[in-house]
């Protein structure tokens, strides 16, 4: 039997059979597989904050290593020891802070609004670590990561991650040695939060000067760099009435 | 019965050479631009181009006597993005790592002209075996060109390879840096990869004039 595919009822049919057919199958997909993408976010996400403050598999030399998937929850709850909620003036305890979403609270700062903001508090051979989640925008899409702070306010370790960066120019926030710069900056000038820089040409390519609250840029990342060092500014800021009060204790 | 015949060994390997898709067809330009500047993206990028092709020019050669020929391209579309989807899920759920290294590439997937092009150049008018080969050949010969030019720009604008450094460290002056030696950093911006194509095209033109187009 042959067909006539030019008539429009055809076309319509056709058209509407496959927006069934191709809409099933991936609703279908969606929800079979929806919980194990979650539990991998999730483990993501533990992974990442544990990597900020420096647990993790990292060798010398080598790339980035998490902690394993399968021993991630367990590493997570014995490392933080604390996970907190600073919404407005009151802070609150919570174990799934982790959880917040960040591009989501930021949007309430937008629409002035009052946001839930997640922290982090961190344990490790005897020093404490403030663990700050940050969001912003890349060059094509968003940029995200953590910050683990001392109580002098001076980096401990970070992690930068991006959804849609350019590969092998900003994609490579990823990498360790952009990342392993960060360590040792500070991010107060005198008392103002400052955050630290992704700066060209701050002739110090190998991160020697650790007070100048600026880091080495990626050569081809320029827009990818200036969306990391405004999210750093912006995220410790979103703390500031916090970390003021760790610097006084 | 050879499993391939000789036109099917052709439809396999004239991508690679005199039909090239980039260098000839000049299709997937964009995404030989954007993302060569390591080798690593570049691989990558070619096997999942790969995959897609073969199972997209499948499945529209299968439905090429019943697609409405108003809303081919519509359909077309639609196939690329479900396959690319459907692939992007299943990795997240199983292999996760691996699903964040290929998401930038994602979106590139769907927009590369190669697919559509073959879509519509070939599956539409042959079936689903030499179809399947068709994808094939295009995907390797597309392969073939990002290998190349990521080889060169990554070894010239970083002097690594896959990552690892094969020229020396160029901030500690070690290896053939303690010569004086520089990386290029023009090498690791697209518009190198576009000049990298163009010698690649140049140097094939020359091999075989009967490539170069009459005026």
């Amino acid at each position: 039997m042959a067909i006539n595919t030019d008539k429009n009822i055809y076309t319509v049919i056709f058209a509407a059979v496959m927006v069934v057919v191709v809409g099933s199958l991936l609703a279908f997909m969606a929800s079979g597989l929806s919980s194990r993408i979650k539990e991998n976010e999730r483990f993501e996400k533990q992974q990442n904050i544990l990597y900020a403050m420096g647990v993790n598999d990292n060798v010398e030399d080598g790339g980035v290593s998490f902690v394993g998937t399968d021993v991630v929850e367990n590493e997570f709850s014995k490392y933080i020891k604390k996970q907190l909620v600073i919404k407005g003036d009151s802070i609150i305890d919570d174990n799934e802070a982790y959880l917040i979403d960040m591009k989501r609270q930021l949007a309430l700062i937008n629409k002035g609004e009052t946001p839930e903001l997640p922290l982090f508090i961190g344990e490790k051979d005897g020093e404490e670590y403030h663990i700050i989640p940050m969001y912003g925008k890349g060059l094509w899409d968003a940029i995200w990561g953590f910050v683990a702070l001392d109580k002098d306010m001076v980096v401990q370790g970070v992690f930068f991650d991006h959804k849609g960066e350019t590969p092998g120019l900003g994609a490579n926030i990823n990498q360790r040695y952009f990342m392993d710069d960060f360590t040792g900056e500070s991010i107060l000038q005198d008392t103002r939060y400052a955050g630290i820089d992704v700066a060209k040409g701050n002739n110090d390519p190998l991160n020697e000067r650790k007070d100048d609250n600026k880091v080495d840029a990626l050569a081809g990342a320029t827009i990818t760099g200036d969306g990391v060092s405004a999210m750093i500014k912006q995220s410790v800021n979103l703390y500031k009435d916090y970390l003021n009060k760790v610097r006084e204790n | 019965m050879a499993l391939l015949t000789k036109k099917d060994t052709n439809l396999i390997l004239d991508p690679l050479t005199d039909n090239n898709p980039i260098t000839i067809q000049v299709l997937g330009i964009c995404s030989a631009l954007a993302i060569t500047a390591e080798l690593k993206a570049s691989v990558v990028m070619a096997i999942a181009v790969l995959f897609v092709m073969g199972l997209g020019n499948v499945v529209i050669s299968l439905m090429r006597n019943i697609i409405p020929a108003k809303i081919k391209i519509i359909v077309q579309l639609i196939v690329v993005a479900t396959l690319v989807i459907v692939v992007d899920q299943i990795l997240k759920a199983f292999a996760y790592e691996l699903s964040k290294t290929l998401s930038v590439f994602v979106g590139l997937i769907i927009t590369n002209c190669i697919i559509m092009g073959r879509f519509e150049a070939f599956a539409l008018a042959n079936g689903p075996w030499r179809s399947f080969l068709d994808g094939i050949g295009n995907a390797l010969g597309y392969a073939v060109i990002l290998v190349i030019v990521g080889f060169i720009r990554e070894l010239l604008g970083s002097g690594t390879l896959f990552g690892y450094a094969v020229l020396g460290d160029p901030i500690a002056k070690t290896g053939l840096y303690a010569t004086g030696y520089e990386n290029n950093g023009f090498m690791i911006i697209p518009p190198a990869a576009l000049i990298v194509v163009g010698i690649i095209i140049w140097v094939q033109r020359t091999r075989n004039p009967a490539l170069v187009e009459e005026n």
